[in-house]
């Protein structure tokens, strides 16, 4: 079957608004007045996003002649239309989506019409590329999703749907593309309408609404179908012209600023400078800082342009507070009697997004609105069919998975629900390695209040069981390949704090491997928690005062600072730095040949990867050093260290 | 009371944010400085997010030495208006070379701008850097994040951008690699005219039409700014009334001729034009997709 495209009719040419060439100032005072829509387009691939789009580009005028004689040639040479204008080169722009005929990354192209101002986001449909589709929707009010009419309901439409309907897009408009291909058949239609409704109230979509279209035709665009006469409703233009955008809503909740930067030009001037969030301010208003909770009044309201009398959510404004209280970025200011949450545990819907599984229990840093905390996932409750809306029993997400788990924060987090915005309930997951950005999560509520959590209040404090031994407490980390001399080197240490009258332990990595972690294999998600077991024994023992030897593999740079991040100031890294290599020769527990022919899995070093520390506090190259030599050199090290802190 | 904000305040708020949290984030931010209009409107912003303080960065200045004379003005008087500090980056093998656009080509702008813009943000350790590009200009361009990762060696991998959700940005990177931030991402021209116009924000007087030295030179118009603009034999400037789009260096940039002497004159004209503001520019005439691979080898 063979693609039928209107050509270029004389009606279709570049006419601009009548008033721009009567009254410039007339038209730029209307302009400036139009309300802006951001929308996606969205669906499987092949089902004509990008043609839809150059369409929309095409019919408002919005590409000027040099571009439509680029894509007349461009057409030509590597266009999938004949001798006909292939739209869809409008939007993919960059040189692989072209020699590939898909789309890889979402595109903003922009566009207006007589009454509004449009930013629409082509999404790609590969599931493969799900991550650019996730950031197009997550700025846009509405998704066009579009089904090509000889296919039907695909699972990336399903896949699709469920995703803008989780990141709360107020609208829905299924575009129900390709009717050229068959026959402008109403039948056709409305089978696909219907099983989008059935698919649409499983997952929850109140509303939407359906056009029968044709992108490369223009029906049903910006103008009418004489092809489908029975069609009475808007076309897609019209209708996204008239659709209720709701920008103002926020307005409406509870003032929220999450302060983005303290603005301190001089010593007279202190202000708060970022985003409103929600809510209305003026100067006066009591306000509550969180998440310490403090209140004060807003003195002023600073701006360029003067002082402000009010000013509302989505203005970027500086705040001065009546008060000098404590205020930092990554805090925020609130109505003083309906303060935001604070909590450090949550239940949340997490879209993965990494090239490499999520680990659970491992420390990903978390970014919601201006704060940034270290996390911890869980193994998920379950992960969602995006086709049967089923949930899957899983250990892990993995890239594109969608799934509810609970988050740990180390640090109390201030938070709203998802459901009342993202600003403060949508947050992302960031590698502490690569610092990729491998999640988008939506926090559905707190698992506690922090607020609530009370420690068990002891008399002999920590400090007191320190002063006792008289020494600070240490947690001397040594970390390096199975035999490269950490046990040797760490009993040499501990031999030598002994003599000196020191109170220390040494938990060594095969004696808690036989007790306390004996239910932990040697898979990724194992070897972190032994990890975080040891973290929490050593923090006990250096409770008590004691110094604390360590000696694991701790193959992952994450976990390392995960502890480090436990025991601040007092944890110190050890590399013993022995190549592979010499390891191997030496191979004291004839552990290295068991895994070269294949007797144990994931042996570091050998089938699973050992992440050298960037800056070791101290670092042992067993080739050159002793351990005696180095045993000494480390209890200098941390003596030397207390003579500081004396 | 409700109080509906217009596209102009809605589009200055999201690009304050963005100046904020870089400031925020980045150890040693600066603002590539172009003395264009979206540079204009750029450092305008920076001055408004950072008020009553001065913006907390230096501008930068890759010069060609090609650029309008009236563009030196204004950066000279701008950067000290705005009381920051401009650095002022000319690649010297390209000042040795004498690299010019007469007889150079492509290599004019590779060397003077492309490396020269590497040298300057190597030399100067910078971590995060404000480019004025807007997604409408062109289609690589359209696919930009607004927070776009560069590793050590400056490169772009358009295929492996990171996820950029709501207004949540991710400027973690480690040593060496950097950003280039772009808030004007979702302007467009219009709202760039519409804005300077409200704002009245002072832009090189070349984008108002005015009678000025011309030739015609392979469909495009160009001015002869100084002596060191090449006459063919025969070729005798010509008085016309013109203005510019885009401004770059002199002898590459194409002029419209045009009787409009004030902004909304300009954007009049730009409304009832039928060409792109770029097709002044002869950099992206060579192939469609010349400013993705630009791009990806470092040019801003």
């Amino acid at each position: 079957m063979h693609a039928t495209t209107s050509p270029v009719s004389p009606d279709r040419e570049y006419r601009p608004d009548a008033l721009i060439a009567e009254d410039i100032h007339a038209y730029l005072a209307q302009h400036q007045n139009k309300s802006l829509l951001r929308f996606i387009t969205c669906g499987s691939v092949d089902d004509g996003k990008s043609t839809l789009i150059g369409r929309l580009l095409y019919d408002t005028r919005a590409i000027f002649a040099d571009q439509l004689t680029a894509l007349e040639a461009d057409s030509k040479r590597v266009g999938t239309q004949g001798q006909n204008i292939d739209f869809a080169l409008l939007v993919d722009g960059l040189a692989a989506e072209r020699e590939q005929g898909i789309t890889i990354d979402v595109a903003y192209r922009f566009f207006s019409t007589a009454r509004r101002k449009f930013i629409v986001a082509d999404t790609p449909g590969h599931e493969q590329y799900t991550r650019n589709m996730v950031t197009g929707a997550s700025t846009a009010d509405a998704a066009v999703i579009l089904i090509d009419a000889r296919k039907g309901v695909l699972t990336q439409t399903r896949r699709h749907s469920f995703l803008v309907h989780l990141l709360k897009l107020r609208h829905v408009v299924l575009a129900v593309n390709k009717m050229d291909l068959v026959g402008y058949d109403q039948a056709v239609f409305d089978r696909i309408v219907s099983d989008y409704r059935a698919f649409a109230d499983s997952i929850g979509i109140a509303d939407f609404t359906a056009i029968p279209i044709s992108g490369l035709g223009g029906d049903n665009i910006a103008a009418g179908s004489d092809a489908m006469p029975w069609y009475a409703g808007p076309t897609l233009i019209d209708h996204l012209e008239t659709i209720d955008i709701g920008t103002d809503a926020a307005q409406d909740r509870a003032f929220r600023l999450p302060v983005q930067w303290v603005n301190r030009p001089s010593l007279d001037f202190r202000g708060f400078s970022g985003l409103i969030a929600s809510g209305t301010v003026r100067p006066g208003d009591p306000v509550r800082v969180l998440p310490s909770g403090r209140t004060t009044q807003v003195a002023r309201i600073v701006t360029m342009d003067g002082d402000l009398p009010q000013a509302v959510a989505g203005q970027s404004v500086t705040l001065t507070l009546a008060d000098e209280i404590d205020c930092s970025r990554g805090d925020v200011l609130a109505t003083a009697d309906a303060p935001p949450q604070v909590a450090d545990q949550f239940q949340a819907t997490i879209v993965w997004l990494g090239e490499t599984a999520m680990l659970p229990g491992r420390s990903y840093w978390l970014k919601l609105g201006t704060q940034t905390v270290g996390a911890t996932v869980q193994e998920p409750r379950h992960a969602i069919d995006v086709n049967t809306m089923a949930e899957l029993s899983v250990k892990t997400l993995n890239l594109n998975d969608i799934g509810v788990a609970e988050v740990y924060t180390d640090r109390p987090l201030v938070f709203e629900p998802f459901e009342d915005g993202a600003d403060l309930g949508g947050f992302i997951l960031i590698d502490r390695t690569t610092n990729a950005t491998v999640a988008a999560g939506l926090l559905s509520f707190s698992l506690r209040r922090a607020q609530n959590v009370h420690w068990q209040a002891i008399d002999i404090t920590r400090a007191a069981h320190a002063q006792q031994k008289g020494q600070t407490p240490r947690l001397l980390w040594f970390t390096g390949l199975s035999g490269s001399g950490k046990s040797t080197i760490a009993n040499l240490v501990e031999k030598k704090l002994y003599a000196l009258g020191r109170h220390s332990f040494l938990l060594d990595g095969d004696n808690v491997r036989h007790g306390l972690n004996k239910d932990l294999g040697f898979t990724d998600a194992d070897r972190i928690e032994n990890i975080r077991r040891i973290g929490e024994v050593a923090r006990l023992m250096t409770d008590a005062g004691l110094i604390v030897l360590t000696a694991f593999i701790s193959p992952f740079r994450a976990e390392r600072d995960m502890v480090r991040a436990m025991l601040p100031g007092e944890f110190v890294e050890i590399f013993v730095d022995t190549p592979l290599a010499e390891a191997e020769a030496r191979d004291v527990k004839g552990l290295y040949a068991k895994a070269r022919s294949g007797e144990i899995a994931n042996f570091t070093g050998i089938t699973s990867p050992y992440e050298a520390p960037e800056r070791p506090d101290i670092r042992i190259d067993t080739t050159r050093e002793s351990p005696e030599a180095a045993a000494e050199r480390i209890v200098e090290h941390i003596l030397g260290v207390w003579s500081h802190d004396l | 009371m409700t109080v509906s904000l217009t596209h102009l305040q809605r589009l200055e708020a999201e690009s304050i944010h963005i100046l904020r949290e870089v400031v925020a984030e980045a150890e040693r931010p600066v603002m590539l400085y172009s003395v264009g209009k979206d540079s204009a409107v750029m450092l305008h912003l920076a001055k408004k997010a950072f008020f009553p303080g001065t913006p907390p960065f230096p501008l930068l200045h890759v010069d060609t030495t090609w650029k309008f004379r009236a563009m030196y003005d204004l950066r000279e008087r701008a950067a000290a208006d705005a009381g920051m500090d401009l650095i002022v980056h000319r690649n010297p093998e390209a000042e040795a070379q004498g690299i010019n656009p007469f007889d150079h080509g492509g290599l004019h702008t590779d060397m003077w701008k492309t490396q020269g813009l590497k040298q300057a943000l190597t030399a100067g350790g910078y971590d995060a850097a404000f480019g004025g590009a807007r997604r409408d200009e062109e289609k690589s361009r359209a696919k930009e994040r607004i927070f776009s990762f560069r590793n050590a060696h400056q490169h772009w991998d358009p295929k492996a951008q990171r996820p950029e959700l709501w207004r949540l940005y991710n400027a973690r990177k480690a040593r060496g690699e950097s950003m280039r931030v772009f808030p004007l991402s979702n302007w467009t021209e219009l709202d760039i005219w519409q804005y300077i116009l409200a704002e009245q924000i002072e832009i090189v007087p070349l984008y108002l039409a005015a009678p000025r030295p011309t030739v015609e030179r392979d469909g495009m118009l160009l001015m002869v700014d100084d002596d060191r603009f090449r006459l063919a034999p025969g070729e005798v400037p010509v008085e016309r009334s013109i203005r510019f789009r885009t401004l770059g260096c002199y002898p590459l940039t194409g002029a419209v001729e045009s009787e409009a002497t004030d902004l909304s004159q300009v954007i009049q004209e730009m409304l009832l034009t039928t060409t792109s503001e770029r097709q002044g520019r002869a950099i992206d005439h060579d192939q469609s997709a010349s400013m993705e691979k630009k791009k990806a080898e470092g040019y801003f």
